[in-house]
């Protein structure tokens, strides 16, 4: 089966700083990766590249086994969910209508749609209520379910988080998990997902890419990785999981 | 506000139209209280003689109204002999009735018959003053550098009066300027010791005041005519020669106090003069009353500014979100939009004169320009504002650019881009009386002419009305935004 994501060579630069170089990934289809490492390591970068919003300096991107179309990238990305540290909800919108904002923009049926975001706020645990507040009057916990709901409301073939699950209570934050399976299970097939917290990472994902200063330091089935860290940075890691 | 927009585009249409179908004389006057007056009088007598008049009274100078006269605006305005040599023609020197009426058959106009009176300018003290430091002729002032002298914008500035004045009679004082209306009370109160009048001022017997005596001959001779187009139909021209030398300058003078001193309306003292002159049947005053007066006024006043407002909305905001992704363009044009706001109003008005006419095209082009900048900067600064995460996230989800734009980009604006439309249409109301000198109509009509004639009651028929437009566009914008946007993105809500 062909990878989901396949970076062939990538590197990437601000200006004259490498934030990204020789990166060859492939990323399976079907199952849920984490992308862990240090602040500063290049997590949030890779992600970018993924769905166009970056450009890499040099080298492909393969995506759904073809190279990211960048002329048309609208289409590209609504096939490809996105939800973000501090959620990005737009503060103008209830809740429902964030959520069902691009379903109503790419044409789909009133019925459709209302029954598509009554689905995925059940699904998240988010109480019907909700669905006309503003995010503002949400708590973190509610609002960042409330992204991932709008995320995958256009049935995504592949998920992107970039730290989604940050700054919650750990209480919170476990719910969060157990809902994100629930939806992994049923909603979404392959997702990708940037997180800084080890435990979360393994608890998520069955596929691990360690990045250090920019450069893989080790990619494999997470299982893999814990037993058999490349170094002692992945192994410091795979330490900060087990607690 | 595109609803706004489609009636402010009606009403421009409808208004267009309705002026295309009439075609009525339109007589002209400058605002100055004898312009009024004789404008006024034209203008009964036309209607007398059965035409159908249409009256644009005080134009702010004689450039303005000649540009108007020119352009074909108006048809004619009441004018005189040594402005149109001077600050019209330029000649240098007075021009015989031959000479004048060829010269201006060579910009398509004609001067009708003379009325007969001389209205020159006047040199003039207080008379106490006169007394004190014997003042009887221009001459004498040469020995008193000390005296505060207030002059007429015009006066002061024209090649004719008083540069080519102080360089005749050698003499020693600087000049302020006031305007013209306000200058006998400066005078009588002592803020002032000499202002120059016209020999035919009502005010003249109001005051205390003394004419100096012309010693040296240097002003030359204003005698009062029609100023028409050569296209003004004949039997109209006619009419107006019915007035030749029906006016010396003691009868000006007289009724000019009426308007002044006997708080007459223009148009009565107009009719009990034609009355008077056999040249009517009788004092057939249709004085329009302060009503009907004050609700045309106001109609043409939302008009200019509603239609100036709209268009600049429409521009500014196509404007700003074509370069708000751009700083350098962002700057050149909050820049450029930054200097046209600090050209004075009355100044953009004038220099608007030779590309657009008078009347209510160059009023609202000028509103508009004024109407850009807080559109325009309060539009650009919310845009590039915007939370980048905003920004990443609808770019992510797969939103065109004009759906970014449509759905999140100016919702997320709109705060600040009303509360840019609404200073622009404070200000604009603010701004559009002074249009009353280019001729737009609008609440700055009564304040010209309250400030011609020093009559307050005049000026606050205009001003009142016009404070509370701009109170009542508060009002409707406090809604408008209410209505419009969730309240807790107004919180940070700049208050005026």
């Amino acid at each position: 089966m062909t990878p989901i994501v396949e970076f062939n060579n990538i590197a990437h630069r601000f200006g004259t700083q490498q934030v990204l170089g020789g990166l060859n990934l492939a990323l399976p289809r079907g199952e849920t990766t984490a992308v862990v490492g240090t602040s500063g390591s290049g997590k949030s970068t890779l992600l970018g590249l993924i769905n166009g919003l970056l450009y890499p300096s040099e080298g492909q991107m393969r995506v759904f086994g073809a190279p990211v179309p960048y002329t048309t990238l609208t289409e590209f990305r609504r096939r490809i969910g996105y939800a973000v540290q501090g959620t990005g909800l737009f503060p103008h919108l209830s809740v429902a209508d964030n959520i069902s904002l691009m379903a109503r923009l790419t044409g789909w049926s009133r019925t459709a749609t209302v029954s598509r975001v009554a689905e995925l706020m059940d699904l998240m645990a988010l109480e019907e209520t909700l669905a006309s507040r503003f995010p503002h009057e949400l708590s973190g916990g509610q609002q960042q379910r409330a992204g991932i709901c709008r995320a995958v409301m256009l049935k995504p073939e592949l998920l992107l988080l970039d730290e989604p699950f940050s700054g919650v209570d750990p209480l919170t934050r476990a719910d969060i998990h157990a809902r994100f399976q629930e939806l992994s299970g049923r909603a979404v097939s392959s997702a990708v997902l940037v997180t800084h917290d080890m435990a979360e990472a393994v608890a998520l994902a069955s596929y691990l890419v360690v990045l250090q200063e920019g450069q893989v330091a080790q990619a494999g089935r997470s299982d893999l990785v814990l037993a058999q860290p490349a170094n002692d940075y992945v192994a410091q890691l795979m330490a900060s999981a087990r607690v | 506000m595109f609803r706004a927009l489609a009636i402010g585009t009606l009403v421009w249409v409808a208004g267009c139209g309705a002026a295309a179908t009439a075609q009525p004389i339109v007589v002209g006057s400058k605002s100055f209280t004898e312009s009024y007056l004789l404008g006024e009088i034209m203008a009964q007598l036309l209607e007398a003689r059965g035409f159908a008049v249409e009256r644009r009274f005080g134009f702010g100078g004689t450039l303005i109204c000649f540009q108007a006269l020119t352009a074909g605006e108006i048809d004619v305005y009441p004018e005189y002999t040594g402005t149109i040599s001077e600050a019209i023609l330029k000649t240098g020197a007075p021009l015989a009735r031959r000479e004048l009426v060829e010269r201006l058959a060579e910009l398509s106009l004609t001067p009708l018959s003379e009325l007969g009176f001389n209205n020159t300018y006047a040199m003039t003290v207080r008379s106490a003053t006169a007394r004190q430091l014997k003042l009887r002729t221009i001459t004498d002032l040469v020995n008193h550098p000390e005296l505060k002298l207030g002059l007429s914008h015009e006066f002061r500035d024209r090649a004719d009066g008083w540069p080519a004045l102080k360089r005749a009679y050698g003499l020693p004082q600087q000049a302020a300027g006031i305007e013209h209306g306000l200058a006998y009370q400066a005078l009588a109160e002592g803020k002032i010791d000499l202002t120059d009048a016209y020999s035919t001022d009502g005010e003249l017997l109001r005051y205390p005041v003394t004419v100096l005596q012309d010693d040296r001959g240097y002003f030359p001779v204003y005698r009062a005519l029609p100023l028409a187009r050569s296209d003004l139909p004949t039997a109209a021209a006619a009419a107006l020669d019915e007035l030749a030398d029906r006016l010396d300058d003691d009868a000006m003078r007289a009724l000019n106090a009426r308007v002044v001193l006997g708080q007459n309306s223009f148009a009565a003292v107009a009719a009990d003069f034609l009355a008077a002159a056999g040249l009517t049947a009788g004092p057939a005053v249709n004085e329009s009353g302060l009503w009907p007066t004050l609700s045309r006024n106001i109609v043409a006043h939302i008009q200019l500014t509603l239609i100036a407002l709209s268009l600049a909305c429409l521009a500014g905001l196509t404007l700003a979100v074509l370069v708000y992704r751009s700083e350098a363009l962002s700057r050149v044009v909050l820049y450029v939009a930054g200097l046209l706001q600090t050209i004075p109003s009355i100044a953009l008005l004038a220099l608007l004169i030779p590309l657009a006419g008078v009347g209510q095209k160059p009023a609202i082009i000028a509103l508009f320009l004024y109407s850009l900048l807080p559109i325009v900067r309060n539009a650009i600064t919310a845009l590039i504002t915007i939370d980048p995460l905003l920004r990443r996230v609808a770019a992510a989800l797969g939103m065109t650019q004009w759906q970014q734009l449509r759905h999140v980009f100016f919702p997320l604006a709109l705060p600040h881009v009303l509360a840019g439309v609404r200073i622009a249409a404070v200000v604009s109301i603010g701004t559009a009386t002074l249009a009353a000198f280019i001729g737009a109509g609008g609440l700055g009509e009564p304040i010209v002419t309250g400030l011609a004639l020093n009559d307050t009651s005049l000026i606050l028929q205009g001003a009142i009305p016009a404070a509370l437009l701009a109170l009542a566009t508060e009002l409707m914008f406090e809604i408008i935004e209410r209505w419009l946007i969730p309240a807790h993105l107004t919180a940070g809500r700049a208050t005026l």
